[in-house]
Order: structure tokens, then sequence, then C-alpha cells
């Protein structure tokens, strides 16, 4: 037989299933109750708002890649992602061209300027979102119930505050994808169900942020359903990249962000404090995993 | 006691109730001197000379090694050396068969009473390791066994698809038990745990049902949870003992051994016959018959897989070992050597390796590391070229089991970089303890 047709390749020869693919596939599953919630409660313009950023974040990874001759990742579906999330950060009425700086700013800068994929630092659409916050304040912050077709304020900012039924099925202002926690949680237990992410971080974020605002004499439901506090804690601090790897790390990233939320939005000036507080631990998060990295079994430390 | 991580496998048993078979002779066997850790055996036969089943072809050769015996009768026809898979060039004895299989008239039983005869006999037998590691048995019994208290038989055999193991805690469960009789006696030890995989009920009964009279040995389930039959990871699951970093089991009052070594240990001082043959598993989607074999140790590896009705369709890769920890074999006229357990072949599909993408640091390869390294920080000081870190990251502590390259989503060959990464610490710590004697 002619040897020449004989592979020779490191160990292991079987590889488990799931690639980075079929995981950002499972995340863009787990958004979908929240995507169809959005267009339910704020009608059509969500999911226009929504395919706008999905297609233009795919566009600019494709085109920077191209541009820098290096392979094109777009395959492995994370713009994608990338692209949901910053449209469920954005408010309905989001003019499209502030919606396509948030893309570039997501992709370009805060993405594929540190490397790509797995090596950037801070979470693309939390950090796109923040940028917008600051750059479009008007318009980011100008949210519209399908029900009222005038201009309201999302309830933290001192909206009047709706029952808790509707904070549940997100029936109420807010950015496009943050306001119904019934299809937030959906996601976020098929998610965990899929082993894509552990619960730690989510649970230990969101009891945070209840147990604080108590302590503090807020309404700690209110807190919890409002805002994106769901949608940061299930999905955004859950990112691979900019969180830590490591079980503890991951409870003490849930803390930091919990502790952070509480912090700005009762003594802050900003509403809303989920983005602000997962970006600043996103910075921290080389530290903590170093400094929650397992020890080896059976390994001596040399004195 | 919490437990140690591993991965999930699709354990394709295939051949679990394939009772072995043996081949006939081949047209031509090649022997290695290195079949073992250690320093390779010096051949004692010539070209020329006529060799008889048993007989001495290779003595040890010092310290650390092994003797070997012819597995044919035949005439050696030459001394020559062969690029073996580890791609080292070892030299080889070469026998072109005459088919009679006559016996060594030397081969009788050792007269074994006490712990000496009992290893010298051993020292004669050529037995090393038989689940993979090869290390030579005589040397690991020989250590001061006063500190021993158990002895902890391997019959976990987590790799995928292999089953020599499973067979012979089947078909010669009484063999393993008399070889363990034999173990306690002249070693002095009261307490044996075998820890088989649960998802070997049939060994777990017949080794219960075997070991039944002898007083002091348990048969432990095991959960089937890969590597479950690393050395390190069997200790600590059957006796909750850590075997600390630079120790050898012997520190930690254990001897770690393998079903199969055991069955052959009792069946060379009933018979006097050496190790000249064993048990292999050929599987895998290119062999059209797969089956367990007992081969004579030299068999080249294309003329087993041809008794196993050869190829029934092109294969792509052929592994000696599991398909976890197996070394992909470039050369089908390999021999088959003492420590293979297995003969792997896969076609096209199976075998072509996926592409490699980047880390997206979801942290599966600490999460399933059994020894809780952290291979993707290694990967990243590997290649920064950064000893202080890979020294602090302990990457010699690496078995290599595979459970990292095996989970991660992105395909990276990380067992492969802690390998490379193994030898970039030891040149980093050579040099700076060099360094060290300069400043003095």
């Amino acid at each position: 037989m002619d040897n020449s047709v004989l592979l020779v390749s490191p160990s292991p020869h079987v590889r488990a299933k799931h690639t980075t693919r079929s995981i950002m596939l499972d995340v863009i599953i787990a958004l979908c109750p929240a995507l169809v919630a959005s267009v339910i409660i704020f009608g059509w313009r969500a999911a226009l708002v929504t395919a706008f950023c999905v297609a233009l974040c795919v566009f600019f990874e494709w085109a920077f890649e191209k541009i820098c001759k290096r392979d094109v990742t777009v395959g492995d579906l994370s713009a994608i992602v990338t692209g949901l999330l910053l449209s469920f950060n954005l408010p309905v009425g989001i003019p499209l061209w502030q919606a396509a700086i948030g893309c570039l700013v997501a992709i370009v800068i805060v993405k594929q300027l540190f490397g790509g994929i797995g090596c950037n630092f801070a979470n693309p659409a939390i950090t796109a979102r923040i940028v917008m916050l600051i750059s479009f304040a008007g318009s980011m912050s100008d949210f519209a119930a399908k029900n009222d077709a005038t201009s309201s304020a999302t309830p933290l900012s001192g909206g009047e505050m709706p029952s808790v039924l509707d904070l549940f099925l997100g029936n109420h202002g807010g950015s496009l994808g943050e306001t119904c926690a019934l299809a937030l949680l959906l996601g976020g237990i098929y998610l965990i169900v899929r082993r894509v992410i552990t619960w730690y971080t989510p649970v230990v974020f969101v009891a945070t942020v209840f147990v604080f605002t108590f302590l503090l004499g807020e309404n700690p439901v209110e807190h919890v359903l409002t805002g994106g506090l769901l949608l940061g804690a299930i999905f955004m601090a859950t990112d691979y990249s900019t969180t830590p790897s490591t079980k503890w790390g991951k409870v003490i990233f849930g803390l930091g962000c919990g502790i952070i939320t509480v912090l700005i939005r009762v003594f802050g000036n900003y509403p809303e404090g989920v983005s602000f507080a997962i970006l600043f631990m996103n910075i921290l998060t080389p530290l903590i995993s170093m400094w929650t990295r397992k020890k080896a079994f059976g390994g001596v430390i040399k004195k | 006691m919490f437990r140690l991580s591993g991965v999930r496998l699709r354990h394709c048993k295939n051949t679990a109730d394939c009772v072995p078979v043996r081949m006939g002779v081949p047209k031509k066997i090649v022997i290695p001197m290195s079949m073992h850790i250690g320093a390779p055996a010096r051949p004692v036969v010539k070209a020329g000379d006529a060799v008889k089943v048993g007989q001495p072809i290779a003595e040890n050769g010092g310290g650390l090694s092994s003797p070997i015996y012819s597995s044919v009768s035949g005439t050696v026809k030459k001394i020559d050396e062969i690029i073996a898979v580890t791609g080292a060039k070892i030299t080889t004895v070469v026998i072109e068969p005459d088919g009679e299989q006559a016996v060594y008239e030397e081969i009788k039983p050792p007269v074994v009473t006490n712990r000496e005869e009992f290893l010298s006999a051993l020292s004669n037998s050529g037995i090393v390791g038989l689940g993979g590691a090869g290390f030579p048995t005589t040397v690991k019994l020989s250590a001061d066994v006063s500190k021993i208290d158990t002895i902890v038989v391997n019959g976990a055999e987590c790799e995928p698809y292999i089953t020599s193991d499973t067979r012979t805690m089947i078909d010669d469960a009484d063999a393993v038990a008399d070889g363990l009789a034999m173990l306690m006696k002249y070693l002095e030890v009261d307490r044996v745990i075998v820890g088989i995989e649960n998802n070997k009920p049939q060994c777990i009964a017949s080794m219960k049902k075997a070991t039944a009279h002898i007083q002091g040995i348990e048969v432990r389930s095991l959960p089937s949870l890969y590597p479950q039959g690393g050395e390190k990871v069997l200790v600590y699951h059957t006796l909750g003992r850590t075997i600390k970093e630079g120790q050898l089991p012997l520190d930690c009052g254990v001897i770690v051994i393998n079903c199969t070594t055991v069955a052959t240990i009792s069946k060379y001082i009933k018979t006097g016959m050496p190790l000249v043959e064993r048990c292999v598993t050929v599987d895998g989607s290119a062999i059209a018959e797969p089956k367990n074999v007992i081969v004579p140790i030299g068999t080249p590896v294309l003329e087993l897989i041809e008794f196993c009705g050869g190829f029934k369709c092109q294969p792509r890769k052929i592994l000696m070992g599991g398909p976890m920890m197996g070394i992909s074999v470039p050369d089908l006229t390999m021999p088959v050597l003492k420590q293979n357990n297995a003969i792997l072949a896969f076609d096209r599909k199976d075998a072509t390796p996926p592409k490699e993408t980047a880390c997206i640091k979801c942290g599966k390869c600490m999460e399933r590391c059994p020894l809780k390294l952290s291979p993707c920080d290694i990967s990243a000081a590997y290649k920064k070229g950064d000893g202080a870190s890979l020294e602090k990251l302990k990457v010699n502590l690496c078995m290599e089991c595979g459970c990292c390259s095996f989970i991660c989503p992105a395909k990276r060959n990380l067992v492969q970089t802690n390998k490379l990464a193994k030898v970039a610490l030891r040149e980093y710590q050579t040099k700076n303890a060099r360094q060290k004697e300069g400043n003095k």
C-alpha cells in the first residue's frame, strides 16, 4: 500500500463536536425570544434596526479583514451576535446612521483593532452602546413603547413604574431587547442547558443587585426587571473573551458588576449602570483571571 | 473528596465481545530494541542465527531496561535500524520465521519461593507495562516496597475502541487473580484495589468472581470519565491520595499496575514463557473485520490488518494506541510493540484534523484538565518564549491526556503545545541552573 496517503498528526485524534460557530449559533438561538418580544413590543422598526445592525456588523468584519488581508472569520457568526446585542441595546427610534456608527465602533475599533475574536478586552456591543450614549445622548435615551406613541423614559429614569407583570413581560419603555424579562430568561436557561454559559455570573450579578438595592431601601424587584440588567447579566457578562474563565473569577465578576450597577443607578448621574459596570469589570478581567487560577493538582511551589 | 475533571467520550468499544483470536505466523518479524521506557536492549544474536520461540535475542541494556525474546522460530536475517513512530532511530532484529514455532528448550517455569526469586525471575520475563507506557515491570516492583500499603490495578481502559484489557479481565480473570495473589505474597502488600470503569459491567463481575477467594482485594467501579486510567487520576479516585510534583506512586505508598501486565506475570511464573505475544485490538472505520488478535511481538502492522480482513476503504490515518493518546503511524511496515494495545485505522472522514481557529477564551480547557492546568495560558506563554511563566503554570505536570485539545471549540492543538512547552521549560531551567553555577 502507498504510505504517502497516511496522515501523521498530533493526538488527540477525536474532537468534541462543538465549535466556535456552534457556540455562537446557540447564543443567536438564545437571543431569538428577545428578538420576537422586541418586535411585538416595539413594532416592525425593531426588526429593521436589528437587521440593519447585524448586516452592518458582518459587513464591517468582512471588510476590515479583507482590507487587512486576514482570514475572513464571518463564518464563526460572532459578528451576528455582536450586531444582535448592539441593536438590543438601542431604542427603537434610533436613526440608522447613528446605529451604523455604533456597529463601526463595536466591530472595527473594539474587536478587530485588538486582534479580532478572542483578543478584545472589552465587550464590543457594550462599548459601542456607551460610545453612542455619550455621543447621541438625546436619541439614545428616547425610549418609546408601542402602546404610547409619545416618547417616554425608561422607568429607571423617573417615568412611572409599570406593574410587575408588565415589567416581566416587557410591556414598557426601554431598549429593544432588554425589556422582556421572560424572553431573556428563556434564552439564559437555553444557554445554561446547552452548557454555553454557566449560572455563576448571571445569578451572582442579579442576586447582588437584588440584595444591594434591598439594603438601600429601593424596590429590588423593579431594579432587577428594569433597565438592561437581565440582558447584560445573561448575554454580556458571560462573553468569553472579556470575562474571567474560572469559576471563582466569574463569581467575582458578577459581584463586581452588581455592586457597580447599583452604585451608578442609586448614587450616580446616569439612570442606568449595567453597561458601565460590565465595561469596568471587563478591564479587571485579566487580573481576576490571574488571581483565581486553579492550583495545579499535585503542584509544589518551589521556595 | 472532590472528583478530578475529564471529558466524556464516545466509548466505541465495538470489539468488547470479540474473544481474542490467535493469528498465524507472519512472513517477517521486526523486533525493535526499544519497546520500553529506558535504555534500549542490547542484541545478543547476529545475522544467520537460528532462534526459537522464547529465546533471548536481546539482553537488558543496563539500568532501566528490559530483555527481549524472539516471538517466532526462524532465522535472524539482519540487525537493522528503523525510524520509530517517536522519530528516534532504533536498532531492530529482523527474523524470518520458519513457521514451526518450535519452543526454546530452556523454557521452564521459574522456581519462586520468596521476593528475591520472584523479582529475579521477573527480570528475565521481558514484561513491561502493557497498558501503553511500557515501564519495565521488574524495576517498578523492585523499588523499596516497605512503604507500599496498596496495589492499584488499572483496569480503567478509558481510551475509546481499545478492549484488550477488557478481554483480559473477562477471559483471563483467574490469571489476573493469581498474579495479584503472587504480588501480595511476595511484595507483602495486603490491600489491592482493582479500578474498572463502569462501562464494563462484565469485567467488574468477572473480576469480582475471580478475586472473591482472596482476602484484601477490592474491585471498584469507577465513573467512565476519561482519563480515569491516568496514574495520578486513578490513585486519587481510588485512594484519595495526591501524587505530588516530582513524586512516583511509590512515594504515596502505592504501586499502580495494569491488569494485563498482572495476568502476564502470573502466566510467566506458571509457564516460564516470557513476553513474546500480546492481545491487540484492531478497529476503526477503515478496518473490514474489527477484532482482538493475539499477535507475535514484532509483527508488521500491515500483516495484522490483513489478518483482520484488510481495509474496507482507503485508510487515511493509522494509530498505535487509542484515539486520545495514540501515535499516528507513517508506515505500515512498523512492527507491533510490547506496549501496543491497539492498532486503529480511520478513513478520510474520521482522520482529517479540524481547522484551528482563534482562542475565544471560553476556559473549557482549564475546566476539563484533570490536573487543573491552564492550557490556553500555557500556549500563550510558550508562544512568547516565557519560561518563567511556564514554570509557574506547572506545564511539567501535564500528562498529555489530550482533554484540552479534545474539548477546545476552536480546535486548537493545545496538548501538542503543552508537549513543546515542557521541552521549552526544561531548556529554560537548564539554562538558569547553568547561569547560577556561573555566578558562583
